[in-house]
């Protein structure tokens, strides 16, 4: 053979490590790496619920779920996380839309000011409402015709405080995500800026707004330190499920506040996964 | 007619400075240029979706410079298309005409005539994921022509077609040019689809309309 045949493959570039079985083996690697970091997080999830399994029995549960109490407070769970869902998304489109969508003066300023009550501590979110509706001419007005403080409106409003946040951040991520495009022909085909929002931007946001929606939702469930300071921890008058676990852990009843807490899990799971699959219906997501 | 007068557009660094553009009634226009000197601006101009700093926009004997888009009466597709995901293509056909409330029959009627010269009347119950590129353009040329618009703008439509369905749609666009009493500015930056199409040549150059002729 002669030398110039042999040469060119002298001369080759050798292929990249990651092509050989070297490759495959360093492939494995990584995807075994995250599935370690998953897997390490899950193992965490699973560790708090069976901790919280442990330290309960059937016979706790079934009384958790017969006490009167604890009915109450798992209802009005369930209505103001509704209601606070509704009223965080009537809020949350328009805001995102907003956001996303109109350029003004002051838009960083809002976008900023729009965190503050995902960054604000919790029960500092619940001594503010306090003073907003007790220590002001507006709040006091306001209490002379709807109670709101120590009353069911001030769980909502609790919720609605900091669920709202997260539903504006998701729908705003949402609307930036979809391309001014399909809106802008719109127009050119005789919609107005209202006409091609609710024709072709919000159906196609639709799995942003069940995200924003479950977010909230979820959100809502879990609140509880604004709700301690403004709406108080009254049995059967503005007490939600967290309000119970807090009861029951403070008088010693771990198994009972277990309980509880289990329930609220399975609840949420249930809520979750109802939204999921109803929301998602016929969009081919699921 | 689609006459652009001393239009200047003003965008961070970018800008056109007095451009001048005429296509006459009827006729189909080509505007060549290189990528990025500001075809898709002129466009937009044209359509109301993006403002100008001066010079002015008629259509038809209207000056429309400060109409909004939905009040221009253009029939605009997009290089992207943009067809709207959670439509059918028979919503496509009908968008525009049930935007103007027109009846149900009228609609029907208007997109089965639709479906029948785009020869898409079997992807009427479809949705846009599942078309293929040359099926997704006929239906974003539905979709502006279904309101009967005097004014037609083609932002590169063509651009992502394969060679066979290109010619296809060059066909298509030459039917629709000789049945239907449209003005059209279609931008494009191949000169062979220039060559098939125009009837008048445009040549946007450093921000001035460099060289016209007629065919």
């Amino acid at each position: 053979m002669s030398r110039e045949a042999t040469a060119p493959a002298a001369d080759a570039v050798p292929p990249p490590a990651a092509a050989g079985l070297a490759g495959l083996s360093r492939d494995s690697l990584f995807l075994a790496g995250l599935g370690t970091l998953l897997g390490s997080y899950v193992a965490l999830i699973l560790g708090l619920l069976l901790a919280l399994g442990m330290f309960t029995s059937p016979q706790h549960l079934l009384a958790a779920i017969r006490s009167e109490e604890i009915q109450f407070a798992l209802k009005l769970s369930l209505l103001s996380c509704t209601l606070t869902t509704l009223l965080s998304l009537w809020i949350a489109i328009p805001a995102g839309y907003v956001l996303s969508r109109c350029r003004f003066p002051g838009k960083n300023l809002l976008d900023a000011l729009l965190d503050i009550p995902i960054v604000l501590p919790p029960l500092v979110l619940g001594l503010a409402l306090l003073i907003l509706f007790n220590y002001t001419r507006l709040g006091r007005a306001v209490e002379r015709v709807v109670p709101v403080t120590f009353a069911v409106p001030s769980v909502v409003l609790a919720q609605f405080s900091v669920a709202c946040a997260f539903a504006v951040r998701t729908m705003r991520v949402t609307f930036d995500q979809i391309s001014p495009r399909t809106e802008q022909v719109a127009w050119t085909l005789g919609c107005s800026r209202s006409q091609a929002f609710w024709m072709v931007l919000l159906p196609q946001a639709r799995r942003g707004v069940l995200t924003a929606a479950t977010l909230a939702w979820a959100r809502s469930l879990g609140e509880f330190g604004p709700i301690l300071v403004f709406s108080g921890a009254t049995r059967m008058r503005t007490e939600v499920l967290p309000t119970s676990v807090f009861l029951e852990l403070s008088i010693g009843n771990i198994e009972a506040a277990a309980a509880v807490s289990l329930i609220m899990v399975l609840t949420a799971l249930v809520v979750l996964v109802v939204a999921r699959v109803f929301g998602l219906r016929g969009t081919g997501m699921l | 007619m689609i006459s652009l007068c001393g239009i200047t557009v003003r965008q961070g660094a970018f800008s056109l400075e007095d451009v001048t553009l005429e296509v006459p009634t009827g006729a189909y226009g080509v505007l060549m240029g290189k990528t990025g000197s500001g075809k898709t601006t002129l466009l937009e101009v044209i359509c109301g979706l993006r403002p100008v700093a001066a010079g002015a926009v008629r259509l038809m004997d209207r000056d429309v410079t400060r109409l909004r888009p939905a009040a221009r009466g253009v029939g605009y597709v997009p290089q992207d298309l943009a067809l709207f995901p959670t439509l059918s293509v028979r919503d496509h056909l009908a968008f525009a005409l049930v935007v103007r409330g027109w009846g149900r029959r009228a609609v029907e009627a208007r997109v089965q005539e639709l479906a029948q010269l785009l020869g898409i009347s079997h992807l009427l119950g479809r949705w846009p994921a599942g078309l293929s590129g040359g099926e997704a353009q006929r239906v974003a040329l539905g979709r502006a022509l279904a309101m009967r618009p005097a004014v037609l703008l083609f932002d590169e439509p063509l651009s992502a077609l394969d060679d066979q369905t290109r010619q296809e749609m060059h066909d298509l666009l030459r039917r629709i040019r000789n049945e239907i009493t449209v003005t059209v500015l279609h931008v494009t930056h191949n000169r062979a689809e220039a060559q098939s199409l125009a009837q008048q040549f445009f040549e946007l150059r450093d921000g001035v309309v460099a060289a016209t002729c007629q065919k």
